[in-house]
């Protein structure tokens, strides 16, 4: 019987080993530990919980819960009842006790523009209401923007718990009252734009890297040892330079008085009223972006080509190949796993790229992080900066699931 | 047979440097006849990788022109060349199927579909590989990328074809067997070969002539037992085959002998192959297997020694006796006069003829 085998000091075979491995699993599970519980406390959970806020409406629910259960049954298509206003007086009246009116004003304010002075303006006067009146009344007496009833509409459903809303803003889509999703009007949409804006900066840069590390790599790979160190100094140098640095160096570079201008107006090549616009645009962001970027696609190729062997391409020409198409045929397709390591980590690194277009890529070079910065710091609108950076993160995983599916990821070499 | 030219490939004042400083291959003259398997052999930076690369057209020489097939190389391109190469460590490309393999340097010629199947076909059967045309190089065992790799040098029939060490990663059966099947592939198709190698015994096996190179030169090029049985100079002696030696001085030459004294101060009988005049400083090569343990009187050189180290061989014994103050002089015993009782410390009588012990360069 297998199960009776017994090692040689008498215990089962089966038992024992699990005793072993399992003091092996311990030790390798302890030795991870520091570092798995490092990124679930200060890296995936405070992630999560920020970007929960996308669709997180919870503390509005709660300062305004009564109002919130009584508006549903409030069917919206006329102005609300006093059962509804006579509840929201008395929620109102307890939160300016609380002096909490001011969140929910800035709350409401994202539903529907108005709402801080309209709720402000109404909390000053809520001592002066007859608590026997018609509240509805004295509500649009205080500020007739409570006679519309788009504000009570907005009330209504600013108060919902949870709410995906933010996700549509995100692509230039609003709800509108009745539940329907439309796109916003013309001169508001900017969203989509950055969007589209931020994906091919994105590509384009991806593709910049792939085109001037491509030869760089090969380089790399086949010069003796004592070049090559050096060379792969000078790729790396970057790495060691603070990124603000780098990226006001570029500064100092493209602006129109800036150094390369300079030199183009000296040699005569641009005439000194007609020097380029290299900043504050697209180009500046496309420049600065490919050089920061560019160790990012010479590592995993150079790390592929570096194991190429020099007899293929040697058996491909004594094959009666030419050296084009000895590259073509059997070197370059070789490289596919570089490629696309390459490509992914600067297309996944350039999506979500900051300091860089804030700086030097002006109103025309910003890309959707900077949007969510932007919601982050002066609109304050986080739901929709989180939600913003959701989709940003679903987009991410998307790329590496492509590439999982495409290539595999056990074939990504980073160097 | 009379049609086949002999300087198929010709080497005429090749010279290489790569730094500018060094010659790494010397003023080679070296022809290479059609049809013919010819062995480049020699240690480790001699030479013989350069030259074989300059033939492909992978190096250009520094000096002096190669000849393929009448016509001077040095300015066409490797891939223009049409000759076949077999890598050392394969060359395999490792995203193509072995088809695909083969298949590349026809579909480069352009070879239509049906001959292409059709000649893939045919060369996978003579390196027995009939049914592997799927699998990827990586699914095959060293032995069998190693004929695939034969197999792609051969398939687009290349009337040259070089190899470049292609048995250095096999195993020691493997190697042996493979060496076999080369020989009879080049047997059965009649190309050329030309092979490099540092295994003597893989180049003994295999060749029709053998170039040995040391330093940049062709020390002695001649067929396989003629390498061995005569050695025009100490390298080779030494390089081929097992090798007892001694130095001295020439005391005495004639025809056919020469009393030579060796540092010790006793006199030897040598066939002179290398020295011209007495006084002349010479080193004697001696084969093991030439040495006989209690000699006649017909052998002109009879000396006694003294056992220091007895290894079992299995079919043979090695004894590595001291004589005449050379504490390195091994002999071959074979094992079926196991009669003969052999103890460390022994006196042991030894003798040889003449003719066996060459008298060469110093």
């Amino acid at each position: 019987m297998p199960s009776e085998i017994r090692t040689s000091d008498g215990e089962l075979l089966s038992v024992k080993l699990k005793k072993v491995e399992r003091r092996r699993r311990t030790t390798a599970f302890l030795l991870a530990a520091p570092l798995l519980f490092f990124i679930i406390f200060a890296y995936l959970i405070p992630i999560f919980q920020m970007l929960g806020r996308s669709i997180d409406n919870v503390q509005m629910h709660e300062f305004l819960s009564d109002t919130h259960d009584v508006m549903q049954t409030w069917d919206g298509s006329e102005m609300p009842g006093e059962d509804v206003t006579s509840t929201f007086f008395y929620e109102l009246k307890g939160l300016v006790e609380e002096k909490n009116h001011g969140k929910i004003a800035t709350r409401l304010n994202y539903e529907k523009g108005g709402f801080t002075s309209l709720i402000k303006k109404t909390a000053r006067k809520l001592d002066d209401f007859d608590e026997n009146a018609n509240f509805l009344d004295q509500f649009i007496d205080v500020h007739k923007k409570w006679g519309d009833i788009e504000y009570w509409l907005a009330l209504k459903r600013g108060t919902d718990a949870y709410h995906y809303r933010k996700y549509l803003t995100t692509f230039d889509f609003e709800q509108k009252y009745d539940g329907s999703i439309e796109r916003i009007p013309e001169k508001k949409r900017i969203n989509v734009t950055l969007w589209l804006r931020t994906i091919f900066v994105a590509a384009g840069v991806t593709f910049c890297c792939f085109l001037l590390a491509y030869p760089i790599s090969h380089l790399l790979s086949v010069l003796p040892t004592r070049y090559s160190n050096l060379l792969m100094i000078c790729v790396l140098l970057p790495f060691w330079t603070s990124l603000l640095v780098r990226t006001s160096s570029w500064m100092v570079l493209l602006q129109k008085q800036g150094v390369l201008n300079d030199t183009l107006v000296s040699l005569g090549i641009v005439a000194d009223e007609g020097r380029l616009e290299l900043m504050y645009n697209m180009t500046g962001t496309f420049i600065a972006m490919t050089q920061i970027l560019l160790p990012f696609m010479v590592l995993p190729l150079y790390s592929v080509m570096k194991t190429i062997p020099p007899s293929l391409m040697r058996a491909a020409t004594s094959m009666g190949a030419t050296p084009f198409h000895a590259f073509r045929k059997i070197y370059f397709p070789l490289t596919y796993a570089g490629i696309s390591a390459g490509s992914i980590l600067v297309f996944v690194l350039s999506i979500g790229y900051y300091i860089t277009p804030a700086l030097v890529g002006g109103a025309k070079g910003t890309l959707i992080s900077n949007r969510i910065a932007y919601h982050m710091q002066q609109s304050l609108d986080w739901s929709l900066a989180t939600a913003m950076a959701t989709v940003l993160l679903i987009a991410v995983l998307i790329v590496y699931w492509l590439y999982n599916k495409i290539v595999g990821i056990d074939n990504m070499r980073l160097g | 047979m009379n049609s086949k030219k002999s300087d198929f490939v010709k080497f005429e004042q090749v010279d290489k440097s790569y730094d500018g400083k060094e010659l790494v291959v010397k003023g080679l003259d070296l022809d290479i006849a059609e049809g013919e398997f010819l062995t480049l052999l020699g240690p480790s930076g001699s030479g013989k990788t350069t030259t074989l690369m300059m033939l492909a057209g992978f190096e250009t020489p520094t000096n002096g022109e190669i000849y393929f097939d009448g016509r001077p190389i040095n300015n066409i391109p490797p891939h223009k060349r049409g000759i076949g190469m077999v890598f050392q460590n394969y060359a395999l490309f490792p995203h193509l199927s072995v088809f695909e393999n083969l298949a590349f340097p026809l579909k480069v010629r352009k070879i239509d579909k049906s001959e292409v199947d059709e000649r893939i076909n045919r060369t996978l059967k003579m390196v027995s590989l009939t049914g592997f045309e799927n699998r990827m190089p990586a699914q095959l065992s060293g032995g069998q990328q190693q004929r695939v790799a034969v197999a792609r040098a051969l398939v687009f029939d290349p009337k040259l074809v070089l190899m470049d060490e292609p048995l250095g990663a096999l195993d020691k059966n493997l190697r042996e067997s493979m060496q076999y099947e080369l020989k009879h592939i080049h047997e059965s198709l009649g190309v050329t070969v030309v092979y490099v190698t540092h295994d003597q015994g893989e180049a003994l096996t295999m060749s029709n002539r053998i170039a040995v190179f040391n330093d940049g030169k062709v020390q002695q090029l001649s067929g396989p037992n003629e390498l061995y049985e005569t050695p025009v100079n100490s390298f080779v002696a030494s390089f081929i085959g097992e090798n007892n030696t001694f130095t001295g001085t020439v005391k005495e030459i004639n025809s056919g002998s020469a009393k030579i004294e060796t540092d010790t101060g006793e006199t030897i009988i040598a066939n002179p192959i290398a020295v011209k005049a007495s006084g002349d400083k010479s080193r004697i090569s001696l084969r093991p297997e030439r040495v006989s343990i209690d000699p006649n009187d017909q052998l002109e050189n009879r000396f006694t020694s003294e056992i220091r180290e007895i290894i079992y061989h299995g079919d043979h014994t090695r004894v590595r006796v001291n004589l005449l103050g050379n504490d390195e002089f091994i002999l071959k015993v074979p094992n079926a006069s196991s009669d003969l009782k052999l103890n460390v410390g022994d006196k042991l009588d030894l003798g040889w003829s003449s003719h066996d012990c060459r008298a060469l360069d110093y």
